[in-house]
């Protein structure tokens, strides 16, 4: 008997489970040609608001965690993603179009990027926390404290590694993100997603939104539950306006980047969503 | 056991059951009361779940529910000052918006009621239809198991206190094991000593604690004998047990009521408590009601919340419908 292949259901991914769009929608994904490629998902505002229910439920746990242990979950990640880095590169030849030898090269940077991120959880505070001087016999130190939970809108050419660049950053100091993925190419975001929720990442950490930007964007921007927002990929999307209904509730703001450089790896992607926390200790006095 | 055939509020148990009151004629009636069809009650329930109500049919409804609500407080842990942040709460629910109708009652422990009457002041209802009632739970919450003469000094003390409302606990292990005469005469001594020194009555919510009748049979046995012993509410659980208030119980208990309303042209309250914790849930026992008992039956006297989160997920619902934007718990109160 000969297989009948199985086309798999690109769903959403909130609260760790993988659901359809509460409002059953679905839109085509096509190979730059114009091939059908697979229906992903078409989220709602409804899917939006149920996906920062998670995030914030998630909050206190992954933000409780140590930041040792965060690492060591992010670097699983890595693990896993190079597990399954031939369905990755898989996806974004037909997705981008681009050669195997193109895709093998954003997978690798993707990885790269990740452990990258994954090495800074433990590390990242001693750079940019410290120890004020002060006139008094106290110990003034300045923390940074992750702000709770991030609205991102990824980068929009890119199927991993600009998902990876948005994601990873927001993570590593213990916010829970809610992100919506490339509306052309949202496929590797949901494999992105199954690497996730088989990586000891607690549900509802990261949550993966597939659909129009345009259309979640405001909601998220106007939530008052999202702490902070990344605009990184809403280059194209009326994101002053974004900003403006993001200022409603005093969210973090960090504006669009476009080009070749867009999301480049630094510090500033994981301090922009920190707040700075700063504790009086008193100094023992013999 | 014997009834006591002179107390008063077993006056309807004698206009139903006839002069000759007994535990036998008591029990012969329950249990020639029809058994539920649970698969058609669930699926009922279910049915009225899935009712869509939006705009401002559900500004309506969140309004509504707020006006339903026992904003309830029961933890080993109360103390006059989580009271009186809970009265705060149910007098100006959402400081935001002042338009925020208040709840119908706070609900705590006997020992808390002269702190909620201190604390509700004017806004207390005292006997008037204005204003918040207080509510007490009695009769050894949640369990029951005290002596009567316990249980009817914890009621008369609550009541002396200055509770306009008693919430009630039978006794289960009596139900279950079929001793129903017993049942019948602890509530029927409960709601005499609900009778305060004007000779009114503090309202009686029989509470069935459904999640321990195992049953939908035992939950309508149970649901009967409430009424015909005297209580004015039926009440579904103490929140301390699980399952909780569950859609098709309050359906069930709701029928009863209804069947009640046909007999006696009597109106008796309902009560669902414990685990309604979302606006979503809340409209579905409205729809329910509106559906079961008639929209008359949607007022303080008639129906009621008990819940303490519901609250804050109403007024996020509300704060979006105004806002046009999703509200978010930092803007509500941290009970």
């Amino acid at each position: 008997m000969s297989h009948v292949a199985v086309p798999k259901t690109y769903k959403l991914f909130v609260n760790g489970a993988f659901p359809r769009s509460e409002s059953g929608r679905v839109y085509e994904v096509t190979t730059p040609k114009g091939v059908f490629l697979a229906n992903a998902a078409k989220a709602s505002r409804k899917d939006a608001r149920d996906a920062i229910v998670a995030a914030r439920a998630a909050v206190g746990g992954w933000a409780g965690a140590t930041a040792y242990n965060r690492g060591q979950v992010l670097y699983r990640v890595a693990e896993v993603l190079e597990g399954r880095r031939a369905q990755f590169e898989d996806e974004i030849v037909r997705l981008e179009g681009v050669s195997a030898g193109a895709a093998r090269a954003q997978v690798d940077e993707a990885i790269d990027r990740w452990v990258w991120y994954a090495g800074w959880t433990d590390k990242f505070a001693q750079v940019s926390g410290n120890a004020n001087p002060v006139a008094g016999p106290y110990f003034n130190l300045s923390v940074p404290e992750p702000t709770g939970v991030v609205a991102v809108v990824a980068p929009q050419d890119s199927s991993l590694l600009g998902l990876v660049s948005a994601v990873a950053p927001a993570l590593v100091a213990g916010n829970t993100v809610v992100v919506v993925a490339s509306e052309a190419f949202p496929l590797s975001a949901i494999t992105l997603a199954e690497v996730l929720a088989t990586s000891d990442l607690p549900k509802g950490v990261v949550n993966v939104l597939t659909g129009s930007p345009a259309e979640i964007a405001p909601w998220l921007a106007s939530h008052a539950d999202v702490n902070a927002l990344d605009l990184v990929g809403a280059a194209e999307l009326e994101w002053i306006d974004l900003e403006i209904a993001a200022a409603e509730t005093l969210k973090r703001v960090y504006p669009p980047e476009s080009g070749p450089d867009a999301a480049a790896p630094s510090l500033a992607r994981i301090t922009a969503f920190t707040e700075t926390k700063t504790v009086w200790h008193t100094k023992s006095l013999l | 056991m014997t009834i006591e055939r002179a107390v008063s509020p077993a006056q309807r148990a004698l206009a139903i059951l006839g002069d000759d009151l007994t535990e036998s004629t008591l029990k012969r009636y329950l249990d020639g009361i029809p058994g539920v069809d649970a698969v058609g009650l669930e699926q009922r329930a279910a049915a009225l779940g899935t009712r869509s109500i939006k705009t401002t049919s559900k500004a309506w409804a969140l309004d509504r529910i707020i006006e339903l609500i026992d904003l309830t407080t029961l933890e080993g842990a109360d103390t006059p000052g989580k009271v009186r942040s809970l009265v705060a709460k149910a007098v100006l629910p959402d400081p935001s918006d002042l338009s925020t109708p208040q709840v119908a009652a706070v609900c705590v422990y006997g020992d808390m009621v002269p702190y909620a009457v201190e604390a509700l002041g004017a806004a207390h209802s005292a006997g008037t239809d204005e204003g918040i009632n207080v509510a007490a739970v009695a009769t050894a919450f949640p369990s029951g198991r005290a002596s009567l003469a316990v249980k009817l000094a914890d009621t008369a003390d609550a009541v002396a206190a200055g509770a306009d409302e008693i919430d009630m606990v039978i006794d289960r292990g009596a139900f279950l094991s079929g001793r129903y005469g017993r049942v019948f005469d602890e509530i029927v001594a409960v709601k005499e000593a609900c009778r305060r020194d004007d000779g009114s009555f503090a309202h009686l919510k029989v509470i069935l604690e459904t999640g321990e009748l195992n049953t939908y049979d035992n939950v309508r046995r149970a649901s009967w004998l409430a009424i015909l012993a005297g209580g004015d509410f039926i009440k579904t659980s103490t929140g301390k047990v699980a399952p909780a208030a569950t859609l098709p119980v309050t359906l069930l208990m709701l029928e009863v009521v209804r069947d009640w309303h046909r007999l006696t042209g009597e109106q008796i309250g309902v009560k669902p408590a414990g685990g309604i914790r979302s606006s979503k849930d809340a409209i579905k026992y409205v729809v329910t009601v509106a559906e079961t008992v008639g929209e008359e039956w949607l007022q303080p006297h008639l129906f009621r919340f008990g819940a303490s989160s519901l609250l804050n997920d109403v007024l996020l619902q509300r704060q979006k419908m105004k806002t046009g934007h999703y509200s978010g718990a930092d803007y509500v109160t941290i009970d």
